[in-house]
């Protein structure tokens, strides 16, 4: 595959890659697939702790929106502060990756998607009690049927992506 | 020791494990956390429809496929390994706010009495779900991010459209939650 997009990609592409959360600066290492296991045990870390600090709970979500408990406030607080000292350390000590790659950072550009995309996805969080990445250890803790919310979100990005040039941006 | 990981953990203890995953990712191979994209190269993948939004090598970014399986496998350890089998502590108010609704199951992560195949075919289940899933998978494509992407990656990096779209996560939740929830959950 070329690393260069083609040219229709680049027309409708409000800075899709930087503001998407993909990797920007692609590796030119090439792996083998099972490199990317790697990820899936961070995952796995990730998912434990959802579940036992009750991350995935719709209760908490509920009292979150509430202001009745401080709980996901702390959660989210705490790792932006351990996230922004982290990402500092890095950018300061030009740390690279485990495979002698730069580690690179590409700025958001503001559009009102920020605005009008993150209304519409804080009545879905209110509503499903759960952002995209606990809906997946909701299903993992046993309530399969989150798979159909999983499924309607998926076809939410669908159709965002079929009307995206008709949406203010 | 094993006492203290079945208790429920401190939002302290998550939010600085959450925190070190964003130097995880990037340092094991520039990866920026974010998990709403998965959705989007799920669409790349499965049914692109010559959209040019979903028109590019989802294949480069399968590493986010990988760390969504590993969370979904973590729910699985964790719920049969690590739990204590104990109820939810809801706070007084939320519980008696529910009751009033017919809530009074809060013995998983999600209520039953909401999330189950039955209620899927109730009024009340097909918004909760199906509409809510879908507001979750469009808004956070418009918004250009989650709450991992947005919320924790973006404000780490100290990017300033980050924190819009945080705070409008934060505005539409709490409409959602205290004037439009409680139509929804009469139904």
């Amino acid at each position: 595959m070329e690393n260069k997009p083609n040219q229709d990609t680049n027309l409708t592409d409000f800075e899709v890659r930087s503001l998407d959360t993909m990797c920007v600066n692609e590796s030119e290492l090439k792996h083998p697939w099972y490199y990317n296991l790697k990820y899936s045990l961070v995952g796995v870390i990730f998912g434990i702790v959802f579940i036992k600090a009750e991350i995935i709970s719709w209760f908490r979500i509920q009292e979150m929106f509430r202001l009745q408990s401080f709980h996901m406030y702390g959660v989210i607080g705490t790792a932006v502060v351990v996230g922004a000292i982290s990402v500092f350390l890095i950018k300061k000590l030009k740390v690279k990756t485990i495979h002698g790659e730069e580690i690179t950072f590409t700025d958001k550009k503001f559009n009102k998607g920020q605005i009008i995309g993150g209304l519409i996805f804080g009545l879905g969080w209110a509503l499903t009690g759960a952002c995209p990445g606990p809906l997946f250890a909701q299903v993992g803790s046993g309530a399969i049927v989150i798979l159909v919310v999983i499924l309607s979100a998926t076809a939410g990005t669908w159709v965002y992506g079929k009307f995206r040039d008709q949406l203010p941006h | 020791m094993m006492e203290t990981i079945t208790q429920p953990w401190p939002w302290y203890t998550a939010g600085i494990i959450i925190g070190l995953i964003v130097p995880a990712l990037l340092i094991l191979g520039n990866k920026h956390f974010g998990i709403s994209a998965n959705l989007r190269h799920a669409c790349a993948a499965c049914l692109p429809s010559n959209i040019p939004f979903f028109k590019y090598d989802w294949k480069k970014e399968s590493w986010n496929f990988f760390f969504v399986g590993g969370i979904l496998v973590g729910g699985i350890i964790s719920t049969l390994y690590l739990g204590s089998g104990d109820a939810v502590i809801v706070h007084p108010d939320l519980a008696k706010e529910l009751a009033s609704y017919g809530i009074t199951n809060f013995s998983g992560m999600v209520p039953e009495q909401l999330f189950s195949f039955e209620s899927l075919f109730t009024l009340r289940g097909l918004v909760m779900m199906i509409g809510g899933g879908f507001l979750v998978g469009f808004g956070a494509r418009y918004a250009g991010g989650c709450t991992s992407g947005h919320a924790i990656m973006g404000l780490s990096d100290l990017q300033w459209p980050s924190l819009v779209a945080t705070i409008c996560f934060m505005i539409g939740g709490f409409i959602m939650a205290n004037f439009i929830l409680p139509f929804i959950l009469h139904l």
